[in-house]
């Protein structure tokens, strides 16, 4: 039951938070303050895959358009810095609505459509995105837009400080991280899961499957509008190539190897991803090959992903008759 | 804007449309047959390029160079089929997706590493690099005539193993109702690999005659394997026919608004806007014109399971 899992390994996330929060002293301590950011930016990724594991896992929405998500919600901030906003918060919270209202229009075509069509309309979508983006030459075009307004987050803290944004995207994480577990063992969350399983019995029942399949889409690619804004924030610059399919697929990828389905598989994903992609291309210039080769290996092995491998957590994964099908065919 | 100009880009368009057919047709058999979504696609593609650029370099003859990248490229395929494609036919599209996308960063790495990370120049053969006086006023370059000779040849091929052959029969049957097939006594592996590896020759020669048009670099699969599945979404899932209808429809849509649609948007807009806005909506038209489809047809233009 995952009632029992949760109840053993309590102390985990407490763990985990704990060492979250003290990792900008150690860093500054041993003088690898440049580690400080890299732990942000992986938080922010961890922020983006699990609305994308909300999306996937439990929606059952094979979306390969994240990544246009987090391309709106950075020029929605681009564009609101531009029009003299410089509250991060307000910037935050614009660019999340922004994302919010383009997936509602988004989802109202794409969720039409099922399976490879669902995918392909996603990844058509965001491509358009990123031509948009690339057209956008008061926002840099092909180059991308370099931030050059400073910041504020009010009440005399500075955004450009690292550790104070490190503070705030470590508060964001967790709480987009509980929103996320808390939804999917709401009503709302178990409602979605039924619809992926079997969308005409639910609406046999009475459910507004497509409504709730689009409230569904909004929130998750909202969260990902956010982490786009947040990323801006950071990185103080976006430039179309964050939009691109590749990146989309990327985004799926440490998805299904965390554990598409599973609460703690996409950060497992992300945080195996992130640490690769960062210290691989220090030992080698070839450093693609052994992801890829991981991959596969996880792919093959680990069907699930990893932390199937690890939890006794029942599997939120579509089963029963559906896989019963495949393995006749 | 004469009609002239709109022969010669609508030729273009036929050109890139039956390049984006070789690599359609692979890939909708394979989805439609195997129900298997195979990423790597491109990464053949890409090595029927560089096979063709090197051993061109090596024989000197066109002919020759083409003939030997198809081979290396089918024993890529097959070698691929056998190691990893054969494993994730019952697994979820996700996990085909996810395998898939790991061979690609495979394949690019193994490209660098032979071929290095600079683009290589795959010669245009001599006897193919003067134009064509088609009609008065009207040069086509000789290469892109073979292109389109080329592809309209594998297309009349195809079109008769599928309508003609016995594995073209299986293939058919299989696309529309795989079960059903695999009960009436099918050797159904044997013919995924047959299948598999047919795909992998299709995108080979994409690769190869396409070689001396585009740089031969890292990762040129993975921006026509986009393209390439649009087409497939277009026509339907599995069927050939479909394919070759979208990979025309998309080719000459791509080509023809990026030739027109500044100059369109010029005549009602300022140039500036124009200028910004005309090849973003060009490159958009595609997947537009996909949307379109799909909000009609949701299952394409010629689904075959039906």
């Amino acid at each position: 039951m995952p009632g029992n899992t949760t109840k053993t390994f309590a102390w985990v996330p407490l763990l985990g938070i704990i060492l979250l929060a003290g990792f900008p002293y150690f860093s500054e301590f041993f003088g690898l303050d440049y580690y400080t950011g890299f732990v942000m930016r992986l938080m922010i990724l961890m922020i983006i895959v699990t609305s994308l594991n909300f999306l996937l896992g439990y929606g059952g929405m094979i979306a390969l358009g994240h990544a246009g998500f987090i391309g709106i919600g950075s020029y929605a901030m681009v564009a609101l810095v531009e029009a003299g906003i410089t509250s991060v918060w307000l910037l935050w919270l614009g660019a999340t609505a922004i994302t919010a209202i383009g997936a509602a229009l988004i989802g109202l075509v794409v969720l039409r459509t099922r399976g490879i069509y669902f995918l392909m309309s996603t990844l058509a979508f965001a491509e358009m995105v990123y031509y948009v983006a690339v057209s956008l030459r008061r926002y840099g075009g092909d180059d991308g837009y370099i931030l050059s307004t400073p910041l504020t987050f009010g009440f005399g803290f500075d955004p450009m400080d690292t550790n104070t944004l490190y503070a705030v995207v470590l508060a964001a994480f967790i709480l987009a991280f509980a929103f996320f577990n808390r939804m999917v063992d709401s009503r709302f969350g178990k409602t979605i899961t039924g619809i992926r399983d079997n969308p005409v019995r639910m609406q046999a029942l009475g459910y507004p499957t497509f409504k709730l399949q689009l409230q569904a889409f909004v929130i998750g690619s909202a969260v990902a509008g956010l982490g786009g804004a947040m990323m801006m924030t950071q990185n103080g610059f976006i430039s179309p190539t964050t939009i691109h399919w590749t990146h989309s697929a990327e985004l799926m990828v440490i998805v299904a190897l965390g554990g598409m389905g599973y609460k703690w598989g996409a950060i497992l994903g992300a945080g195996l991803w992130g640490v690769l992609k960062e210290f691989l291309p220090q030992l080698t210039e070839y450093w693609h090959w052994p992801m890829g080769l991981l991959v596969i290996l996880i792919i093959l092995f680990a069907p699930n992903g990893l932390w199937a491998l690890v939890s006794r957590e029942s599997a939120t994964q579509s089963g029963g008759l559906f896989k019963f099908i495949r393995r006749q065919a | 804007m004469n009609s002239l100009t709109i022969i010669e880009q609508l030729m273009n368009g036929v050109g890139l449309g039956l390049i984006l057919f070789m690599m359609a047709a692979g890939l909708t058999i394979v989805f439609g047959v195997m129900d298997t979504m195979n990423l790597a696609h491109g990464s053949l593609f890409m090595f029927g390029a560089y096979f063709a650029a090197t051993a061109y370099g090596i024989t000197d003859s066109f002919t020759l160079s083409v003939l030997i990248s198809v081979a290396l490229t089918m024993l890529a395929g097959a070698i691929l089929e056998i190691l990893l494609v054969r494993r994730l036919y019952t697994r979820t599209h996700m996990n085909q997706v996810v395998a898939t996308f790991g061979v690609i960063l495979i394949c690019n790495d193994l490209v660098k590493y032979i071929w290095g990370p600079a683009p290589i120049m795959a010669a245009t053969p001599p006897s193919l690099s003067g134009s064509v006086t088609l009609l008065d006023g009207l040069d086509y370059p000789a290469f892109r005539l073979l292109i389109i000779a080329v592809g309209i040849v594998a297309a009349i091929a195809l079109y008769f193993m599928m309508a003609h052959t016995r594995l073209g029969m299986l293939v058919r049957a299989g696309a529309s109702n795989r079960t059903m097939t695999q009960l009436m006594g099918i050797p159904v592996r044997k013919v995924f690999t047959i299948i598999f590896v047919l795909g992998a020759a299709l995108a080979g020669i994409g690769g190869a005659m396409m070689g001396p048009v585009t740089a031969v670099q890292v990762g040129m699969g993975d921006s026509f394997m986009i393209p390439a599945m649009v087409v497939i979404v277009i026509g339907g899932i599995g069927s050939i026919r479909g394919a070759f209808i979208a990979a025309l429809l998309v080719g000459i849509v791509d080509t023809a608004g990026r030739a027109f649609m500044p100059a369109l948007i010029a005549q009602v807009a300022s140039p500036v806007i124009a200028a910004d806005v005309g090849p973003a909506l060009a490159s958009v038209l595609m997947y537009v014109l996909m949307i379109v489809v799909l909000a009609c047809k949701p299952t394409g233009l010629f689904p075959a399971r039906g």
